[in-house]
C-alpha cells in the first residue's frame, strides 16, 4: 500500500500526458499481481465497495487528538483526509525501543480492496484504523482517498488503459476492445500485454467498441475532397454515446450506454437502459447522440447539462429531461458485427435497425443532402431553413463521412471530418494571469478577461467585469509574447496570480472564441463561457474598443428563449 | 528575579538589558548575539556582534567584512560574562554555526535564572552542522515554523531516494530543486552523496558563495558544477538527466526554462501540504526541513525540563495550547519579522528574475 501511495503521491502531481504514463508503465512493471490490478482499478474508477463517510473519519480522529489541536490542523490544511493522513498518531508504544507491542505492518492494497468487498459497515471503524496505524503519511492519504471514493490524480481510464497497452506492443484500443469483459485485479490483462499469455476472451455480452473519431475540416480540404464521396449529417451538441445490449447465456439482457472514453454511464439514463433491455429487437451496438428531447424537440445543450453529473435521477428528472438517441451508425447488428462494412452499408441496416426498433426514444439522424460544398457550407449556416427546423439549436456544425468509410477505431485520416459552425467571438480585457503547470509553469499562461459593464447610465462610467478564463489557442511564439506583456504590465499580486493593467486606454485585448453561454450563479458577471479560447490578440486594439456584456446577454437571453 | 527582567521584547527584537545585548535584531543595534546566518535573523549593521566563528564567516561572506564594528566569536560550551549575566552557545543543528543562546542571571542577584534562545533547531542528523544538544532551562524560548501537528517530517534518506528514483526515470529530464542557499543546498548535496549518487551536481550562481564556505569547513560535496552559460536554445546548458540546486523562487522563473523538459522539485518541510506544493507549482515536493517537526519540538520542550516557555515565529497557538495540556506555563511571543513562510529569504529575492548570466532581461 505504501508503494501504491507513493505512486498515486507522484501521479497527482505530475500535469504531463506522457510523464503520467510513464509513472504508470514503472508502476505496473515493478509491482505483482494482484496488488498492480487493484492500482489499475482505483485509477479507472472500477472498485466498488463501502465508501467511508467523512463522518467516520471525523470520528476516527476525534477519538486520537486534542480537539483543538485538529480544528487548527483542519483549518490549517483545509482537507479532511489530508489532516487526519498527517495527524494521525503513531499507535500506542510503537515507538518506544523494545516494547512488546509490535508495530502494524503496512497492509497490502489487495488486502484493503479484499477485505473491504467482504466487509460490513460496522466492521469500517476498526478495519480503517488498523491500516492507518500500519501506514506512513502518504499511505494514509492514499487510503483515505481510496476509501472516501475520492482520488483526483487527474488519471483517465483511457490513460490508465494506454499505459497497460504500453506493457507489450499492444493498441490501447486493443484494450479498450476487451476491457469490459475483465475484472479487477485484471491478471489476464497484463499476462496478455506481457506477452505471458493469449489475448482475454471478450465475455462481456454488451463490451465496448472503441469509437471512430473525426478530423477538424480545414480551408485547403475542400479543395482535394469529392463532396461525391461524401455523406453529410449534423453534428449533435450533446454527448457521443454507445449503446450496446446482448444477452447473458441465461437469457438475461445486458445494456450500456458507454461514452466516448468506454466509460458506462447507464446508471445516469435508467429510462434509456430500460427501453432498450426490454426491446428484443434491440440486441448490437450503436453509435448516436444522447440528447434531451422535449414535446420532439431537441434540447441545447445546457438542458441535457442539467441531467447530467447528477448523483441521484429522480422520476422528476427523467420526465422533466426526457433522454434520446439520435443514430448514426450500427457496428453490431444482432451479433453480426458490421464495422468492416463500408459507411453506405452501414447506413441501410441503421435505417432498418431503427424502424424495427418503433421505439420514440431512439431515432435517426437525418442525411443532409448536398450536391457541393458550397451548397453543404448553406446549409450550415442555417440549419433551421434546411431542413433541421426546431431542432437547429442543437446542431453544432455538419459531419462528413466518406461513403466507403469502414467504421475504424480512433481517428484514422482522410475519412471522417467534423465542420463545426463558426465559434462565437468577443474582444475582452485580460486582466488577471496566473501560472501555467509542467512544461507552462514559468509561463503566465491562463488568463482572464473580462468585458465592460456600465456602472452609472448617468456618467456613462463602465467598468471591467470578468467572465471567462482560458488557457489555449495561441501559438507558442503569442505566449512568450503574452508572457512579457504579463510580466511588464503587473499592477498587482496575490499569490500566485497577477493583476494585469486594465483601463480603457492601457492593456490587452484578447479576441475569444467559445461555443456557447450559460446562465450561471458562480461568476460575478452572472454567465459561465463554454469552451473558451484565444483565438487572436488584439496588439492593435484599445481596450475601450472591447465589447460590452450586453453583447454576452443579448446571446445569452436569445439561445434560452429560441 | 524574573524572565521578564532578564529578556524583554523590543521593537528591535528580543533585548536583555542586564546584558545589554538584543538577540537577532532586525534592526541596527549596540550589541547582538546572533543564533545563526539566514538573512531574517543576521543582518548588517550593528555596532558588535557575538556568534560562532562559522556563523561570522558567512556573516562576512554575504556583507563583506564590514558588516560589523566589532566581530566576536564563542564557541559552543564556551561561556561569557556579559554585564550581569553569563551567555553561552549551544549547538542548535539548523545550519552551519547555528546556536542556541544560554543566559544565566549571577547567583548575588538571587537564585540563578537560566533561560534558553534555541534560535531556529532541528534534531534530525545533519552531515552539515553540529546536531542540537538539549540544554536544561528554567525558561525555554522555542521557534515553531512547524508547530502544527500535521508537520511530521519523513527521514530525509527516503525523500532523497524519492529524487534519485525519478532522475532514473526520466533520465531525458533536468530535475531542478529549489533550496534555500544557506543550509538546505548544502544538506541536500551531502545527502545525494550519501544516497550513492556521485554525479556532478549543479548549482545556480546564488548557492556558489556559501557552498565554498561549507567546502572550506571541511565537508566534501563531490563534483559540483557552475552552470554551463550560453543561450537557451544551446543545448549544452540544458543538461538533461542532471540534478540542479537553485534558490526556490527560481524554479519558476525565466530562468528555469534554459533545461530540459525541467522536473520542478522543492525542498521544504511546507511541502508536507498538499495545497502548498500545488500552489508553487511543484511536481516533485520533497519533505526535507531545517526546522524541528511537531514531534520534536514537543520532545525538545519536555527534554529541557523548562516550566515556562515562550513560543515564536510560526505556528504559536497549537504549540501554546500543548505546553498547557502538559501544565506548563506558556505565552506565544509575537516576534514579526523572522520566518520561515517557504519563500527564499529576503535577500535572495533578486535571483527570481535575473540568475545567472543568459537569463532573460
Amino acid at each position: 500500500m505504501n508503494r501504491f501511495a507513493a505512486f498515486l503521491d507522484r501521479l497527482s502531481y505530475e500535469a504531463g500526458r506522457n510523464a503520467k504514463i510513464r509513472l504508470m508503465v514503472d508502476y505496473f512493471r515493478s509491482v505483482p499481481d494482484p496488488e498492480r490490478g487493484y492500482a489499475l482499478a482505483a485509477t479507472t474508477g472500477a472498485l466498488g465497495f463501502v465508501h467511508a463517510k467523512p463522518g467516520l473519519i471525523r470520528q476516527l480522529i476525534a477519538e486520537r487528538t486534542d480537539p483543538v489541536l485538529f480544528g487548527l490542523s483542519y483549518d490549517y490544511v483545509g482537507d479532511l483526509s489530508e489532516t487526519v493522513a498527517l495527524m494521525w498518531p503513531a499507535p500506542a508504544g510503537a515507538a518506544e525501543p523494545g516494547a512488546d507491542h509490535k508495530q502494524q505492518p503496512p497492509p497490502t492494497l489487495a488486502e484493503v480492496v479484499e477485505t473491504l468487498s467482504a466487509a460490513l459497515k460496522p466492521d469500517l471503524p476498526h478495519l480503517l484504523a488498523r491500516w492507518l496505524d500500519g501506514l506512513d503519511e502518504t499511505g494514509r492519504w492514499a487510503l483515505l482517498k481510496l476509501l472516501t471514493g475520492n482520488l483526483r490524480i487527474g488519471v483517465s481510464g483511457r490513460l490508465a488503459k494506454t499505459a497497460v497497452a504500453q506493457l507489450g506492443g499492444l493498441e490501447p484500443d486493443a484494450v479498450e476492445e476487451v476491457w469490459h469483459g475483465l475484472s479487477p485485479p485484471y491478471t489476464e490483462l497484463f499476462a496478455w500485454a506481457e506477452g505471458a499469455g493469449g489475448r482475454p476472451e471478450a465475455r462481456d455480452p454488451a463490451p465496448f467498441r472503441p469509437p471512430m473519431l473525426s478530423h477538424a475540416l480545414e480551408e485547403q480540404d475542400f479543395d482535394t475532397l469529392d463532396p461525391q464521396a461524401f455523406c453529410a449529417e449534423w453534428k449533435w451538441d450533446g454527448i457521443r454515446v454507445q449503446a450496446s445490449a446482448g444477452e447473458r447465456a441465461d437469457g438475461r439482457p445486458v445494456v450500456r450506454l458507454y461514452s466516448r472514453t468506454g466509460e458506462d454511464v447507464a446508471r445516469a439514463f435508467p429510462d434509456l437502459a430500460e427501453a432498450i433491455a426490454a426491446n428484443s429487437g434491440f440486441r448490437g451496438a450503436l453509435d448516436g447522440e444522447l440528447l434531451v428531447v422535449r414535446d420532439g424537440r431537441v434540447q441545447s445543450f445546457n438542458v441535457l447539462q442539467q441531467r447530467l453529473n447528477r448523483k441521484t435521477v429522480t422520476p422528476k428528472l427523467v420526465l422533466e429531461f426526457p433522454a434520446h438517441i439520435r443514430a448514426y451508425d450500427l457496428l453490431v447488428d444482432g451479433t453480426e458485427d458490421l464495422r468492416a462494412l463500408p459507411f453506405a452499408a452501414r447506413r441501410a441496416r441503421l435505417e432498418a435497425f431503427v424502424s424495427r426498433l418503433a421505439d420514440p426514444r431512439i431515432d435517426l439522424s437525418p442525411l443532409v443532402p448536398f450536391g457541393s460544398w458550397h451548397e453543404l457550407g448553406a446549409a450550415r449556416a442555417e440549419p433551421a431553413a434546411s431542413g433541421a427546423g426546431v431542432d437547429a439549436d442543437a446542431i453544432e456544425g455538419c459531419m462528413l463521412k466518406r461513403r466507403d468509410s469502414p467504421y475504424l477505431p480512433g481517428r484514422p485520416k482522410g475519412l471522417w471530418y467534423k465542420w463545426k459552425r463558426d465559434p462565437y467571438l468577443v474582444d475582452a480585457v485580460l486582466m488577471y494571469a496566473q501560472r501555467g503547470h509542467g512544461k507552462r509553469s514559468s509561463y503566465y499562461s491562463d488568463y482572464t478577461f473580462g468585458v465592460w459593464r456600465t456602472v452609472d447610465a448617468a456618467t456613462a462610467a463602465r467598468e471591467l467585469v470578468p467572465v471567462g478564463k482560458a488557457y489555449f489557442g495561441f501559438t507558442d511564439q503569442e505566449l512568450l509574447e503574452l508572457d512579457r506583456f504579463v510580466r511588464r504590465n503587473t499592477v498587482n499580486r496575490f499569490g500566485p496570480v497577477r493583476e494585469v493593467t486594465h483601463a480603457a486606454d492601457s492593456g490587452l485585448v484578447l479576441e475569444v472564441a467559445f461555443e456557447g453561454l450559460q446562465a450561471s450563479t458562480r461568476h460575478k458577471s452572472g454567465i459561465a463561457m463554454r469552451f473558451p479560447r484565444i483565438s487572436r490578440v488584439r496588439w492593435d486594439k484599445p481596450p475601450s474598443e472591447a465589447d460590452d456584456i450586453s453583447l454576452l446577454e443579448r446571446l445569452l437571453a436569445g439561445r434560452i428563449s429560441a | 528575579m524574573r524572565p521578564s527582567d532578564v529578556l524583554k521584547l523590543t521593537p528591535a527584537g528580543l533585548c536583555c538589558p542586564l546584558g545589554g545585548f538584543h538577540i537577532d535584531p532586525l534592526r541596527p543595534v549596540e550589541r547582538a548575539i546572533i543564533t545563526h546566518g539566514h538573512s531574517d535573523h543576521a543582518r548588517a549593521g550593528h555596532g558588535a556582534v557575538l556568534a560562532t566563528a562559522e556563523t561570522l564567516a558567512i556573516m562576512a561572506a554575504r556583507y563583506g567584512d564590514g558588516f560589523t564594528g566589532a566581530a566576536q566569536a564563542l564557541a559552543y560550551g564556551e561561556a561569557l560574562e556579559l554585564g550581569d549575566v553569563r551567555v553561552a552557545l549551544a549547538p542548535a543543528g539548523h545550519v552551519l554555526g547555528s546556536a542556541q543562546i544560554v543566559i544565566e542571571t549571577k547567583p548575588a542577584a538571587g537564585p540563578v535564572l537560566r533561560i534558553v534562545a534555541s534560535g531556529d533547531y532541528k534534531r534530525e542528523a545533519d552531515p552539515t552542522c553540529e546536531p542540537f544538544r538539549p540544554v536544561g532551562c528554567d525558561v525555554f524560548i522555542t521557534e515553531a515554523t512547524f508547530g502544527l501537528p500535521v508537520f511530521r517530517h519523513p527521514p530525509a534518506a527516503s525523500e532523497i531516494d524519492k529524487l534519485l528514483k525519478s532522475v532514473a526515470l526520466f533520465p531525458e529530464r533536468t530535475h531542478i530543486v529549489g533550496a534555500y542557499p544557506l543550509g538546505k543546498a548544502q544538506r541536500l548535496m551531502a545527502l545525494i552523496r550519501a544516497a550513492g549518487c556521485d554525479a556532478p551536481i549543479y548549482l545556480h550562481g546564488a548557492m556558489e558563495r556559501l557552498t565554498e564556505l561549507y567546502q572550506e569547513h571541511g565537508l566534501a560535496l563531490g563534483d559540483l558544477r557552475r552552470i554551463p552559460a550560453g543561450s537557451r536554445r544551446d543545448a549544452a546548458s540544458r543538461l538533461p538527466g542532471a540534478i540542479v540546486l537553485c534558490p526556490p523562487s527560481a524554479t519558476q522563473d525565466l530562468w528555469a526554462r534554459r533545461f530540459a523538459d525541467p522536473v520542478s522539485c522543492f525542498a521544504s518541510g511546507w511541502m508536507r501540504v498538499r495545497a502548498r506544493a500545488r500552489q508553487k507549482g511543484v511536481e516533485l515536493p520533497l519533505v526535507i526541513s531545517d526546522h524541528a517537526d511537531w514531534d520534536d519540538l514537543c520532545r525538545t520542550i519536555t527534554e529541557t525540563g523548562a516550566a515556562e516557555v515562550w513560543v515564536t515565529h510560526g505556528q504559536e497557538d497549537a504549540l501554546v495550547h500543548w505546553c498547557t495540556q502538559q501544565g506548563l506555563k506558556a505565552q506565544p511571543l509575537h516576534l514579526l519579522g523572522y520566518g520561515d513562510d517557504g519563500e527564499a529569504e529576503p535577500e535572495d529575492r533578486p535571483a527570481d528574475d535575473a540568475g545567472t548570466a543568459g537569463a532573460e532581461p
